[in-house]
């Protein structure tokens, strides 16, 4: 079996957001990147895949759509263990270029993981789109993947429980966490395994971008606290009624 | 998720801009390995003086014992710099932590696999590597501290084997040790290295108690009673004190990066609080007498960074000095301690808890600042350099 993890490159989740002046554009300087959470977790659940299914996986490919600056969070993937990587070089813009551009280099595979979405823009778009514009079947909010005598055999996430399904490849499995305990941390011999390892370059394909970004704001600055004494009951209940409006 | 701990390095110069996407790997890697495993313990292991053991082998599985080792034997063969980062990033979360690996690398694995025969390198290295095994090195004796030459633990050809006599003090890892480098005299007072396996009948090593400083780590002693060593544990290689020099170069190379790692915890901790905590209607980081303790603080932090940042090139090339790897120790350890001491202050009261950090790292820099060359003797080593003047006698 052929896996592929898709891997988004995002601001470290500790990172303080800033934008541009004109709050078009996020400002990314002094930024420190990172795997998107969601996508290390995929990773960590296919080196586990490879491990324990005796032969089964044969081939752990990560790929991205980003420029060279990029590279970096693709090296780590592969320091944790994937065998090759992809980078599809442009610059990420909205969900449907982004699916568009991995369409191209995501053929083959049996079994592809997407996060759930991406820690940055929470888009929560592409893993569906890409799975619909490579006509494969896709199964989301996925917690558990076990590949059984070539079968794929998923645990989703439903209101108030869990849903067992089993799907024929090739699929697309969109996770959530829980789908693997933590992300697995690249050891050092892993990172010098690294250099050597492919990591391919394909041109962006020609595609119509649909939505553009206007503006960002940011959440509002937190307000000072109140403070109410043990015999300020009733102040305290004015206070959450009229000016919180919780109750 | 990733980045769970709030810590933010401090790089006032950029200093990241001279390390290569690699070494960042190797930094965020260990940095989230420290926050996972290390940190939610360490306050705790420290106060029951525990040596937490079941790290030993997740530092084998990260690969922080012997990175600059090469692959055949069991290393990741990284360069210099990296292993700085990663014993960087060891010692943010403690020293004793970082002394345990220290020593495994660069006073254990390193001699094995400078001075040692084939075989040795092979039945040892690749199991130190991964924590099968772990080691310790026997210089320092209860009578002969700065002045190992003096030492008087010894050994006897005997034919088919060597018969050793003496007792080392102040060993990490002593009591756990599989392996220990000893470095003793020969019948023609010739200093060599004998690998001295647990087990072997006449030695022990007894742990040394009531430490008040790196107390997460084990220190001890050995002691050889007509210890029979096979002729085939010597090592081949070293003869003379330049073989335990040499590794003492390593490992203080690594104590020098070592010690920003506490500085800039001690720092980000003080940092984070002053922002927060209010006096007189304002934080207390608004305050000139603060500022000036910051302010000093990331000076000096960013001086060490640039410090040891040439002196990894330089060691990379294989030109890093004695002399000035023993300069950049000094001068670390004691802007890690004396950063320690400072923003203890900045806290108040709330730095002298174990809710903070600054007391344990500032405990345990006490004996980072004795061990592997003195302080003042690192001084003696400059005022030889560079006046070509001997003053340690």
């Amino acid at each position: 079996m052929k896996l592929l993890v898709l891997i988004g490159n995002v601001p470290d989740t500790t990172t303080k957001i800033k934008f541009n002046a004109d709050r078009t554009a996020f400002d990314a300087s002094g930024v420190q990147w990172i795997i998107n959470p969601w996508d290390e977790l995929a990773l960590t659940r296919a080196m586990e895949l490879k491990e324990t299914t005796g032969g089964a996986v044969e081939t752990i490919t990560v790929a991205n759509v980003g420029r060279q600056e990029t590279e970096a969070t693709l090296r780590k993937a592969l320091a944790i263990g994937a065998d090759k990587a992809i980078r599809v070089d442009a610059d990420v813009r909205d969900a449907f270029y982004v699916a568009n551009q991995l369409a191209q280099v995501c053929k083959g595979y049996d079994l592809i993981f997407a996060g759930i979405e991406a820690s940055d823009y929470n888009g929560a778009a592409v893993g569906g789109m890409l799975a619909e514009l490579l006509g494969i079947q896709s199964v989301s909010a996925v917690s558990s993947v076990q590949i059984e005598g070539g079968k794929l055999h998923l645990i989703r996430e439903i209101d108030g429980g869990s849903q067992s399904v089993s799907v024929a490849t090739p699929a697309m499995a969109i996770v959530q966490k829980g789908i693997a305990k933590e992300p697995r941390i690249p050891a050092m011999r892993g990172i010098m395994m690294a250099r050597s390892k492919p990591l391919e370059v394909v041109q962006p394909v020609d595609t119509e971008i649909r939505v553009s970004f206007e503006s960002f704001e940011l959440p509002p600055a937190k307000a000072a606290c109140k403070k109410f004494s043990e015999e300020q009951g009733k102040e305290l209940m004015h206070a959450l009624r009229e000016e919180a409006k919780v109750l | 998720m990733t980045s769970i701990n709030k810590f933010t390095a401090p790089d006032h110069y950029l200093v990241d801009d001279l390390l290569t996407e690699e070494h960042k790997i190797v930094r965020a890697a260990v940095r989230e390995w420290v926050n996972r495993s290390v940190k939610p313990f360490i306050e705790d292991n420290f106060e029951k003086a525990i040596f937490p053991k079941t790290l030993i082998k997740e530092l084998g599985e990260i690969g922080a014992f012997g990175p600059f080792i090469p692959v055949e034997f069991g290393g990741a063969g990284m360069d210099y710099i990296s292993y700085g980062i990663i014993m960087q990033e060891l010692e943010r979360g403690d020293s004793g932590l970082r002394s345990m690996a220290s020593v495994q690398t660069s006073l254990v694995m390193y001699p094995i696999f400078s001075f040692g025969t084939e075989e040795q390198k092979r039945r040892f290295l690749p199991k130190l590597a991964t924590g099968e095994m772990v080691g310790c090195f026997g210089l320092t004796e209860p009578n002969h501290g700065s002045d190992p030459g003096s030492m008087i633990t010894r050994f006897k050809d005997m034919g088919d084997h060597y018969l050793l006599n003496g007792a080392k003090m102040w060993i990490t890892n002593s009591s756990i040790a599989n392996v220990a480098v000893v470095w003793a005299k020969d019948e023609n007072d010739v200093i060599r290295g004998l690998l001295v396996e647990k087990g072997m009948q006449g030695f022990t090593a007894p742990e040394t108690h009531g430490k008040w400083s790196l107390r997460a780590s084990i220190t001890g002693e050995l002691v050889f009673d007509n210890v029979k060593v096979p002729k085939e544990n010597l090592l081949p290689g070293a003869k003379g004190l330049r073989g335990p020099l040499s590794c003492l170069s390593s490992a203080r190379y690594g104590i020098a990066w070592g010690v920003i790692g506490a500085a800039m915890d001690c720092y980000d901790a003080a940092m984070r609080y002053a922002l927060e905590r209010k006096q007189f209607g304002k934080p207390i980081a608004a305050f000139q007498l603060q500022q000036k303790k910051f302010a000093e603080a990331i000076t000096e932090i960013t001086k060490a960074q640039l410090l040891v940042w040439r002196l990894g090139v330089l060691r990379n090339e294989g030109r890093a000095t004695p002399a000035q790897i023993s300069m950049a120790k000094r001068n670390n350890v004691e802007m890690a301690l004396h950063i320690a001491r400072e923003m203890r202050q900045v806290l108040g009261a709330m730095g002298i808890t174990s809710d903070f950090p600054m007391m344990r790292h500032m405990m345990n820099l006490e004996s980072v600042i004795t061990y592997e060359g003195t302080h003042d003797v690192h001084l003696l080593i400059t005022g030889h350099e560079i006046t070509g003047l001997q003053a340690y006698k």
